[in-house]
């Protein structure tokens, strides 16, 4: 039996069968990165002893007979950005180098406690701030589909690492579209919850009204199981809330409306991603669900307020590496305080990062904060009502996850623009705060191509429900 | 074009130091990719009020909770300087 090639539902049940023990699954996949993962790049970190240490913990559950929780023993991987104690968190940027975490995210926690196993912290763009993993202080991350593309971003490194089996599934974080992107470019399933459904306590910030963790996995099924078992309310982020006001649904897809945009279907998207969407919302419709075309009428503003929004906060959110609290300091090369800020941060940050601090500073500085930011988050609440205007007519939304299969690295490094229309089908459902999954819908020549799935607030089952009928038909 | 002083008084504001080559590359980053964003002014939005926040929170307690002694001494040895569980800057008089 290959290991490596289980889900979550498989694995499970081959530990409670006993075909296998944790600790023979958890070396699987820690030999599988040591042989591959020389060519795809996905993992910053491997916690080969945390690991082993969890899984024999879950074997001798099971050896005494005692019921285990789905996750247990099961190995996944975690972004760069979310944190897990007593290892480093490094956000792939040179100013966390040496960064270790003093505490668990929530979200790690909860999978603690339910048994997981940690295999490592995978690449990432520098905090986030990218479509590509190129961003990495550290190295790219390759698709495992053509080693000569990129694994999108920012969740690269996480989306590889389960599109190349080496974990069984993955957390990952979204911003603006950086779970379901390079799930889309990997050919595996991403959920970017509801804002406020999983703790961000222990998600090191990008854009704190717009940032949400969620499961990067081989099936819907799973995402289901791991989104389920992150969700909640928790007391150290206000902006959680309980999972009783997430909706159960029993779906039939003949009862379901869905729109599709028409505004996400116009030049730029790639001729054989269209034909490759167009034949899933096909499928969606002969499986029984009524399709309506609804518009979106700000769709073209969405990429200037998001950038401007998510600069602004990121700008705030990272004024808190001056080389004093932690991360890299140059204080030992300065005399003043000022100097200690100005080259901690200069020596630390890369050059998207510092690209997007200033961009933010500019927005919010006095003579443009109106022109800019303010302006911005008006044009926000007319993007909210577009959606809400939508979802009267409408259950769910579906759209391609990304303009274009996976690009070539170096395609779009030199250009911030170009990587920013990347985000171009994902970034308004953060602007929102939907829930919104990308599925695998088919392929552009042999690269993966994701369809977008948009529910309403907190009706992540409703969306995990079509994909598990659309997946499976 | 944006100023080159603009670009660093942007810097000063942000605390971040930038060499020669970055002041000029980001006259330029930043000149174009805020032309492609003026797009923005066009939108009529006399009658619309901002969202700041795309849910509804409430706010905790203002009260510190006291914290298990590692977990503080955690927190101080991960400042570059410190000494005696006190972290240490520069003299700033």
């Amino acid at each position: 039996m290959e290991l490596h090639k289980l889900n979550i539902t498989q694995a499970h049940q081959g530990l409670l069968k006993k075909e296998f023990s944790s600790l023979e699954l958890t070396k699987a996949f820690l030999n599988r990165i040591e042989k591959i993962d020389k060519k795809i790049s996905a993992f910053l970190t491997v916690t080969e002893d945390l690991a082993l240490s969890q899984a024999k913990k879950i074997d001798d559950l099971i050896s005494i007979g005692k019921n285990i929780p789905v996750l247990a023993g099961i190995p996944l991987a975690v972004k760069d950005i979310i944190l897990v104690e007593g290892i480093k968190t490094t956000c792939a940027s040179k100013i966390l180098e040496n960064y270790i975490a003093p505490y668990d995210a929530t979200c790690v926690k909860k999978l603690k406690k339910l048994g997981a196993v940690i295999l490592g912290k995978t690449n990432m763009d520098e905090f986030a701030m990218g479509a590509s993993t190129e961003n990495s202080a550290f190295f790219p991350t390759k698709n495992p589909n053509d080693l000569t593309r990129v694994p999108g971003g920012s969740s690269g490194g996480s989306a590889a690492a389960v599109a190349g089996d080496l974990c069984c599934y993955a957390l990952g974080s979204d911003t603006g579209g950086s779970i379901r992107q390079p799930a889309s470019f990997c050919g595996v399933v991403g959920l970017k919850p509801t804002y406020g459904a999983v703790s961000r306590y222990g998600l090191v910030a990008f854009a704190s009204s717009l940032d949400q963790i969620g499961p990067i996995t081989k099936t819907t099924e799973d995402a289901k199981v791991v989104f389920e078992a992150i969700a909640g309310k928790d007391p150290k982020d206000s902006t959680s809330v309980e999972s009783s006001k997430l909706q159960t649904t029993n779906y039939k897809l003949q009862t379901i409306k869905v729109g599709v945009p028409k505004e996400y279907f116009v030049k730029g998207m790639d001729s054989e991603v269209e034909i490759v969407i167009r034949k899933a919302i096909k499928k969606i419709e002969d499986l029984g669900a009524k399709i309506e075309e609804i518009s979106l009428p700000h769709t073209k503003y969405v990429i200037p307020v998001y950038y401007l929004i998510s600069t602004s906060e990121a700008s705030a959110n990272l004024a808190r590496y001056d080389g004093i609290k932690y991360g890299l300091s140059e204080a030992g090369e300065v005399k003043s305080l000022l100097d200690v800020y100005l080259q901690s941060k200069e020596k630390g940050f890369g050059d998207e990062v510092k690209r997007r601090i200033m961009l933010g500073t500019y927005a919010l500085s006095a003579g443009y904060y109106d022109a800019y930011y303010l302006r911005a988050q008006k044009i926000r609440t007319l993007i909210i009502e577009d959606f809400n205007t939508a979802f009267k007519k409408v259950d769910v939304i579906l759209t391609p996850t990304a303009p274009t299969p996976a690009f070539k690295i170096g395609e779009k490094s030199s250009d911030s623009l170009s990587m920013y229309l990347c985000d171009i089908f994902t970034a308004s459902v953060n602007l929102v705060g939907l829930p919104a999954i990308s599925v695998p819908a088919g392929f552009a020549g042999k690269l993966p191509v994701g369809l977008q799935i948009i529910g309403k607030p907190f009706e992540e089952n409703k969306i995990l429900e079509i994909s598990q009928i659309y997946a499976k038909k | 074009m944006i100023k080159k002083e603009e670009v660093q008084h942007i810097a000063n504001l942000a605390r971040l130091g930038l060499t020669e080559d970055e002041i000029k590359k980001f006259q330029k980053d930043l000149s174009s990719i805020l032309d492609y964003f003026n797009s923005i002014k066009e939108v009529d939005i006399s009658k619309t009020e901002p969202t700041f926040h795309p849910t509804e929170h409430s706010l905790r307690e203002d009260k510190a909770k006291p914290q298990p002694v590692e977990t503080a001494n955690k927190l101080i040895e991960a400042a570059p300087e410190n000494k005696k569980r006190h972290i240490k800057v520069k003299a700033i008089l």
